[in-house]
């Protein structure tokens, strides 16, 4: 194959261009300007400039999860790098594919003396810092090796359980020029995730759900990572199984299907939590069983027969014993364990279990008649305020569990949030990133001011770039979720939560040239919602709350899944 | 190897990439997952571009099954095995250096050294350095039989295996 003579920088941006990459979110500074002079003469890559890298690093992970393609980001060497830390942290802890490329000082400088280890002008050993939160890193030696490592950081990041991967570009690499060779070879010996699962266990599995009297699947976000959201549903009718989903496997089923009980753990809903315990077989898909799904382990189904399906052989086994392990990709384990099932008897949709979820419905979830000025009802109306194809991202605490209790996602990739780090100040740079993956699409942040605050400073990305989003801050004055710890297990002793009445969050979108609304009842939010999300620029909507609302049901924090307190 | 709370030792061999950052990555998961090294020791293989760790540790089933899967996923790393204990030979080195305070310590020793199949070093007036090979078991007892004389000064391997017979642990299998 031909090989082309180009600077390390150019062989960069052909590399990501080869992987399909047409925008990149990021912050410029001395370690990187080789790689911005020659995204001047780019003419595929799109470059958006974040106003902090932690909002470039959350808008690539919202790109990634909204479009399942990864997002990229760039930062200059030392504080650059170290400011995409928290993005990076929370893509792995989420299993969200997205390429940190960074700056660094020369490997080498010009007196061909060593400048690497020498504590250069912002160098940051970033390697080390981000080795426990990417699930590949390497720094880059020579410009002939780009297109290689490139197409490996994209095939790691993607494949297999994904997660972050950061390159580190040190400058002399960008300005060397070399013969480079483009292939679309990868070649990782150590690395060769299993996709397709063993039929025995298959077997054993559809065994094992044909015997069950009370069924129930538990679907998490590998279920959306593997775009096998179909394959749940044919499984699930097939099965007449409830469906829960952990927090953030929200998406992987419609949450208005009859089959569907919503989501389980601390702030799930009652029904789901309840159905978990009376079951006897679970199946649970692309799920890592985290403390916040399964609340006390010693109380989380002891009696039901386990069935585990995860690309992650780690997964299985590492925080509850499971029956039958099935290690294989979501897809592909739910359509072959479907070919299956077809062939045995099916189930009478008037069988008692069918029943228990009807009865269990009508008591746990009653419908909600109450148009209150509250976040339960307002989050019920905006459902209905936007398609089913809305994007809607959330920011950390009693905002985001709000959302997971009473905004019913319909599809996958449509449910964005910071799930694994609870990173606050993720719902809205990651609405940025997803928006610019589906620019056709509505993209709603619902907020909390604290959050909010976190990242306010992408208003300034979102205007300028044009990449206009929606940001519903249910605005309680405190940072709410603390708040209510302090309330419930600390004696309503408050340190440290309230926020006051600063900023004015309307003032603040216009002084970003966004445009801000404050609601104070309902006919207002809907005006509000509907008119932003028609409108070309990013609208901030202030919904001022009680700061004593709690979200509830709830699960203390050491309880297992039977003590819920509190009505959905 | 079996003690009480079902824990056990196991010898954990792995095949890795050689080249830098790989025993940080190793390490550094170690102990992000407060998983317990006893010993790590670290060489080239016969395989070209491929070193050989080989990592003592301790825990019960669970734990241990964790360690091998959390290293299997570390993309440096290709290929993990534990060790069957009964089928393996381990070794270490330790080169140690000895007081001598007098003539008759000095035979003592070289007996002791020639019944543990060691070897004398170098000499000194008042000190001889001893290099002695076996299993961590038998090192152990040697130092302390050493003691009684003094140790100077000490450096240890760490332990390495390899499993009996035929097999063996190869990246193209
Ligand atoms: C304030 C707060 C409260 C929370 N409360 C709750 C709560 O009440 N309930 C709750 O559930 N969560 C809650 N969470 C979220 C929680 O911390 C975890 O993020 C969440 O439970 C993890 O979901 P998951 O198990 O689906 O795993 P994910 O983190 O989504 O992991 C995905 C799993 O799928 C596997 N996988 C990936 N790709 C594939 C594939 N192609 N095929 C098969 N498997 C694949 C991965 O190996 C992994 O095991 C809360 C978070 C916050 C911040
Ligand atoms: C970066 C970060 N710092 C601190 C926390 C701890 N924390 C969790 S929820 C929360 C309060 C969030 O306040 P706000 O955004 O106003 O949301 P509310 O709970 O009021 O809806 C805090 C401080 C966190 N999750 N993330
Ligand atoms: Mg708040």
């Amino acid at each position: 194959m031909a090989t082309v003579k180009m600077n390390g920088a150019n062989a960069l941006l052909e590399s990501l261009e080869r992987q399909g990459v047409k925008h990149v979110f990021g912050i410029l500074g001395g370690a990187i300007l080789p790689v911005y002079d020659a995204l001047c003469t780019h003419p595929k890559i799109r470059h958006i400039l974040a106003r902090h890298e932690q909002g470039a690093a959350h808008a690539a992970d919202g790109y990634a999860r909204a479009s399942g393609q990864p997002g990229v980001c760039f930062a200059t060497s030392g504080p650059g790098a170290t400011n995409l830390v928290t993005g990076i942290a929370n893509a792995y802890m989420d299993s969200s594919p997205i390429i940190a490329l960074t700056g660094q000082v020369p490997s080498i400088a010009k007196n061909s003396s060593y400048m690497i280890g020498r504590d250069a002008f912002q160098e940051a050993d970033i390697i080390g810092i981000t080795t426990p939160i990417t699930k590949y890193n390497c720094q880059l030696s020579s410009v002939a090796e780009i297109p290689n490592t490139i197409n490996t950081a994209f095939y790691i990041a993607t494949t297999g359980r994904p997660g972050p991967v950061l390159i580190d570009f040190p400058k002399n690499i960008q300005t060397d020029t070399a013969n480079v060779e483009f292939t679309s070879h990868i070649d990782i010996r150590g690395y060769n995730p299993t996709i397709n699962p063993h039929p025995l266990q298959i077997r054993k599995a559809a065994e094992c759900l044909a015997e069950a009297e009370r069924p129930i699947i538990l679907a998490g976000g590998g279920v959306i990572t593997a775009n096998a959201a179909d394959e749940l549903l044919t499984v699930a009718e097939l099965l007449l199984a409830p469906v829960a989903t952990t927090f953030m496997g929200k998406g992987a089923f419609p949450e208005i299907h009859p089959l569907s009980v919503g989501t389980i753990g601390m702030h799930g809903n009652p029904l789901a939590n309840r159905l978990l315990l009376e079951a006897d077989v679970m199946l649970a898909v692309g799920t890592r069983f985290s403390d916040r799904a399964t609340g006390n382990l010693d109380t989380f189904c002891p009696e039901a027969r386990k069935i585990h399906i995860d690309i992650d052989a780690a997964e299985i086994g590492k925080n509850i014993d499971v029956d039958i392990p099935i290690v294989a990709d979501a897809k592909k384990a739910l359509s072959a364990l479907y070919e299956r099932l077809i062939k045995q008897a099916k189930r009478k949709p008037d069988n008692p279990w069918m029943k228990r979820l009807e009865e269990a419905r009508a008591q746990l979830n009653p419908p909600n008649e109450n148009k209150e000025f509250k976040p339960k009802s307002l989050l019920q109306i905006l459902r209905k305020l936007l398609p089913e194809s809305a994007i809607v991202t959330t920011e950390v605490g009693q905002n985001q569990m709000w959302s997971a209790l009473y905004f019913k996602a319909l599809k996958p990739r449509t449910f964005i949030s910071s799930g694994g780090l609870g990173t606050m100040g993720f719902g809205f740079p990651a609405a940025i990133g997803a928006k610019t993956a589906c620019p056709d699409r509505v993209v709603v942040d619902i907020a909390g001011d604290g959050s909010f605050i976190m990242t306010e400073q992408e208003l300034a990305c979102s205007v300028i770039e044009e990449i206009p989003v929606t940001v519903i801050v249910l605005n309680n004055g405190v940072l709410g979720m603390v708040a209510q710890w302090q309330r419930m297990f600390y004696k309503r002793r408050y340190m440290a939560v309230k926020l006051g009445t600063y900023p004015d969050f309307v003032k603040l979108a216009e002084s970003y040239g966004a445009q801000g609304f404050r609601v104070t009842s309902i006919p207002e939010f809907e005006k509000a919602v509907q008119t932003a999300i028609k409108s070309k620029v990013t609208t901030v909507i202030d919904v001022p709350i009680s700061m004593e609302e709690d979200v509830v049901p709830m699960i203390p924090p050491g309880c297992g899944l039977n003590q819920q307190v509190g009505d959905y | 190897m079996e003690n009480q709370n079902n824990k056990k030792t196991t010898v954990i061999a792995a095949l890795v990439e050689n080249k830098p950052g790989v025993l940080h990555s190793v390490s550094n998961m170690f102990r992000r997952r407060g998983f317990n090294i006893e010993s790590i020791t670290v060489g080239q293989t016969e395989q070209k571009g491929v070193a050989r760790m080989t990592i003592t540790v301790s825990g019960d089933e669970k734990t241990l099954e964790q360690i091998t899967k959390q290293m299997n996923k570390l993309i440096d790393v290709i290929k993990v095995n534990q060790l069957e204990p009964d089928s393996i030979v381990t070794r270490e080195l330790a080169l140690v250096k000895i007081s001598v305070p007098d003539v008759k310590s000095r035979s003592d020793i070289i007996n002791c050294v020639e019944v543990f199949r060691g070897r004398v070093v170098d000499v000194s007036p008042e000190s001889l350095m001893v290099e002695i090979t076996g299993t961590p078991d038998k090192v152990d007892a040697f130092l302390n039989l050493m003691r009684t004389y003094g140790i100077i000064e000490l450096a240890r391997t760490g332990l390495t295996a390899l499993s009996r017979g035929i097999k063996s642990i190869r990246i193209d299998e």
